[in-house]
């Protein structure tokens, strides 16, 4: 059982790098627009 | 890169062979065909559109899988007024490196290609250093370089590939909005993973309570879930935290104060418990609280926006520039915002007037609807006093400025429209004061608790106390009401019904009194053929006269017959205030009023024969002297309005016909809808139809809705001032932003949807209200007896909320066939 104090501090730093890189991703606009990118991921030439 | 062969031929029922346009896809009008050519146009910005993407390298435009569909509608204007000080002061962002921004909505956006099509304008114009087309908003956002090429050339560019630009107007607004929505986000993003995550702690803590789990263990989780749960308290709970602390420093109650006071006490009380090792912490509870909330305050705020953007764009379309005439002759663009009085402005057919003033020069005919709701245009000449809004129909005008801006006409009665929306806040404020009472109940009751608890046990009085606080969660009002109501919002969204706020819904949910503004709303708001006397070998001989007219009449005759193919004309001569005269065929033509054909024809000829109703226009055609048919011209009756209508009466709605036009037409109109003729009421100016709405709501008194349904600026004050406003699709931009709903699908069956959803809505909510109440006695008196201890609380509360919250998410109550 003491894996526990092992395990678990490891994933609340996977889950604080998750948080941290949606915090980023909504920080930097990413989620402004949620209907064009749709459109213009077909279009790349 | 090959040329794709675009102009390929289908064969159409008549078993004609139709050639299509080379970059819309549409059918060329047979006049138009070039011999020995593989491109074909339908017209001549397709061609130009065509030319500049050929030039450029970007026909693989053609070979998107999803094409234009409809003509390139190019205004082939200068657009110099984008290149005047004042308009860069209004609307341009310098950014670094020399470089500057601007916001543009775009008209004619309308499917995936488009996107790319904008986006490769850098590639177009050399200078522009970055495109980028938000869709579903029509708003492209370019870079470029002021040094190297001014907007208006980029604004030419997009104008001749069918996208004419017009200034973004609410580029403040929409930075702000930006960031807050940003940070929303944020928030409840970290909420979502606090929620989800400190359950990790919590399950091991639930299946510990059994004694299964070893003390060093528990202690250990209970720590665990302190450090994830405080983040969460610290910064997405700040908003309920800043919401109570605001309210309490205005003296008033609202939703946030208990919310915030059972955080406070939870999070205070868990972390004591967790101190001292012993007892439950609620934090799993208070961080699904949060998450939940927020979510809720979220899905609201972005139901409200959709309505709101709609009315933003509109507002986008208005005249953005006009065209001012010098001592010397010469014209030039200039931005509306720049129009001083005393500027003389030249003003084509087709226009819209950018300020109030006096015909200066010229004859023509103009649309008042937007002011009068006469949907008939009146003759103006020299000296006539003519309104910014309004239309020129017919012929250019020079016009001498006398009132620009802010005190126009339509500006002043968009200043009353908004302050007869400021009347309405008194409902709102009711609405508050009923959930402060729940608040100021629970703090009583708390308090209570606590004290009586202290003489009989004092050991349990805080943890009675805070069950108190936890298990009565107001969820049915903080949470799943809004909830359900921004449910109906997003759905009715889909059906085409924008709404911007619940308070609509809500009153909208019993039957009341509805006015029906008639041009437009009732009727198309166009002029088309509503009665033909006559043989059909006259049709062609019309139509020819009419294909080069402006006249609206013209416009009227050719809508109303697309596929009668028009005879060749050899002399035609337009008589002001008459008619046309002309050669067709080798015969000899007369069409018009019937005072005027009156003169053309002989004396035998009887009129009685071609009578038209006197509700509509009549327009008599004569052939080589003889009298042979009659049109009347009017606004035809939407296909849809009569049924609606009836639909709306069978569920207890009294209707009426409230218009600006001639009484005699409003009657006409009220008597195709079956109703009666004391319940039509016409020739109201904007001033009548308030006072009708606010006699009605004097009369009816305040808890039965009154609805006002119109299109015009002639309906915006009664709109405002009526309990729910409805614009109708179509309308004046006026009338759309101050209306609390409008419909972009045209017709009147949305209104029946929109009574039908809002009554299932509250119905909801409605059940939903007396289970929380049911929930919130019995909670509170467990607690209150000390039956319930805090860790119970802490699972009843979120389960509540969720049963809640599924019953508002499941009821979608504008599901379903329409009627």
């Amino acid at each position: 059982m003491s894996v526990l104090y092992i395990v678990v501090p490891l994933a609340l730093i996977i889950v604080a790098a998750a948080v941290g890189a949606f915090l980023w991703a909504a920080k930097r606009g990413q989620f402004d627009d949620t209907d064009t990118p749709a459109d213009r991921i077909l279009h790349d030439d | 890169m090959s040329f794709p062969d675009t102009s390929i031929a289908v064969t159409e029922p008549v078993g004609r062979v139709d050639t299509l346009c080379s970059h819309c896809g549409l059918v060329v009008p047979a006049g138009l065909v070039e011999d020995h050519t593989e491109r074909q146009f339908c017209c001549s910005g397709c061609r130009a559109a065509f030319d500049i993407l050929h030039a450029h390298g970007l026909d693989r435009f053609y070979d998107l899988p999803e094409r234009r569909g409809e003509a390139v509608r190019s205004t082939h204007r200068g657009y110099e007024e984008f290149d005047h000080p004042t308009f860069r002061d209004l609307y341009v962002r310098p950014i670094s490196g020399g470089l500057a921004e601007v916001e543009l909505y775009l008209e004619g956006v309308h499917c995936a290609s488009c996107v790319w099509l904008v986006e490769r304008v850098p590639l177009i114009v050399e200078g522009v250093s970055r495109a980028e087309l938000e869709s579903k908003r029509s708003l492209a956002r370019v870079t470029w370089n002021p040094a190297t090429v001014p907007l208006s050339r980029v604004a030419r560019a997009l104008d001749s590939l069918g996208y004419p630009p017009h200034p973004f107007r609410g580029v403040e607004r929409e930075t702000m909005r930006r960031k807050e929505d940003r940070a929303m986000l944020a928030r409840i993003g970290l909420a979502g993973a606090v929620a989800a995550n400190v359950m990790l702690a919590s399950f091991a803590l639930y299946s510990g309570a059994s004694g299964s789990l070893e003390p060093q263990y528990e202690k250990f989780f209970r720590w665990v879930a302190l450090a994830v749960v405080t983040p969460s308290m610290l910064w997405p709970g700040r908003v309920f935290f800043a919401g109570a602390w605001s309210a309490l420093r205005s003296r008033t109650l609202h939703m946030d104060v208990p919310i915030a006071l059972g955080l406070a006490a939870g999070y205070v009380r868990g972390v004591i418990n967790t101190v001292n090792d012993s007892g439950p912490v609620y934090f799993d509870g208070l961080a699904m609280l949060v998450f939940a909330l927020l979510v809720g305050r979220y899905l609201q705020q972005r139901g409200q926006r959709a309505a709101a953007d709609g009315a933003e764009l509109l507002y986008s379309l208005t005249p953005s520039r006009a065209r001012t005439i010098d001592a010397n002759g010469d014209t030039r663009d200039i931005p509306s915002e720049a129009i001083v009085p005393g500027m003389i402005l030249s003003v084509h057919p087709g226009e819209t007037f950018p300020a109030d003033g006096s015909i200066h020069r010229g004859e023509s005919q103009l649309d008042l609807s937007l002011l009068t709701g006469e949907s008939r245009p009146v003759s103006a000449s020299v000296g006539v006093q003519v309104y910014a809004g309004t239309l020129n129909v017919s012929a250019p005008l020079e016009v001498r400025v006398d009132k620009a801006g802010e005190t126009t006409r339509v500006a002043k009665i968009l200043k009353q429209v908004e302050e007869s929306a400021a009347r309405r806040a008194p409902i709102v404020e009711t609405a508050n004061r009923l959930a402060s009472w729940f608040v100021a109940v629970v703090l009583v009751l708390a308090a209570i608790t606590f004290v009586v608890w202290h003489r009989i046990d004092p050991s349990q009085a805080v943890d009675n106390a805070i069950a108190l606080l936890v298990v009565t969660c107001p969820c049915a009002l903080a949470l799943s009401t809004p909830l359900a109501v921004s449910m109906a919002i997003g759905g009715a969204a889909k059906a085409g019904i924008f709404i911007k706020g619940g308070d609509a819904l809500e009153r909208l949910a019993k039957p009341g009194q509805m006015f029906l503004d008639k041009t437009g709303t009732i009727t198309e708001g166009r002029t088309a053929i509503v009665s033909w006397t006559g043989a059909e070998w006259v049709k062609p001989l019309v139509l020819a006269l009419e294909q080069d007219s402006h006249h609206p009449i013209a416009a009227g005759f050719r809508a109303s017959w697309p596929d009668t193919h028009a005879e060749a004309v050899t002399e035609s001569n337009h008589v002001r205030g008459g008619g046309i005269v002309g050669l067709v065929a080798g015969r000899r033509v007369t069409i018009g009023s019937p005072r005027f054909v009156k003169t053309q024809i002989r004396p035998a000829n009887s009129l009685s024969a071609f009578d038209v109703d006197p509700s509509l226009t009549p327009v008599l055609v004569a052939v080589d002297g003889e009298l042979v048919a009659a049109a009347g011209l009017g606004d035809p009756i939407r296909p849809d309005a009569a049924a609606a209508v009836d639909a709306l009466r069978s569920r207890g709605w009294t209707v009426n016909v409230l218009s600006g036009d001639v009484p005699s037409v409003a009657l006409a109109a009220g008597r195709a809808l079956g109703l009666p003729d004391d319940a039509c009421v016409g020739g109201a100016s904007p001033e009548d139809k308030l006072a009708v709405v606010e006699h009605a709501h004097q009369r009816l008194g305040a808890s039965v809705p009154v609805v006002m349904v119109g299109d015009g600026i002639n309906d915006a004050a009664a709109i405002a001032a009526a309990s729910v406003g409805i614009g109708v699709h179509g309308g004046a931009e006026a009338c759309l932003s101050t209306a609390d709903i409008y419909l972009t699908t045209p017709g009147l069956t949305p209104l029946v949807r929109l009574v039908r959803g809002a009554e299932r809505a509250m119905g909801i909510i409605k059940r939903n209200i007396a289970f929380s109440v049911v929930y919130n006695i019995i909670g509170a008196g467990l607690a209150m007896t000390g039956h319930l201890s805090p860790i119970v609380a802490a699972l009843l509360m979120p389960a509540s909320s969720l049963t809640v919250v599924i019953a508002s998410w499941r009821g979608q109550a504008f599901r379903g066939a329409s009627l």
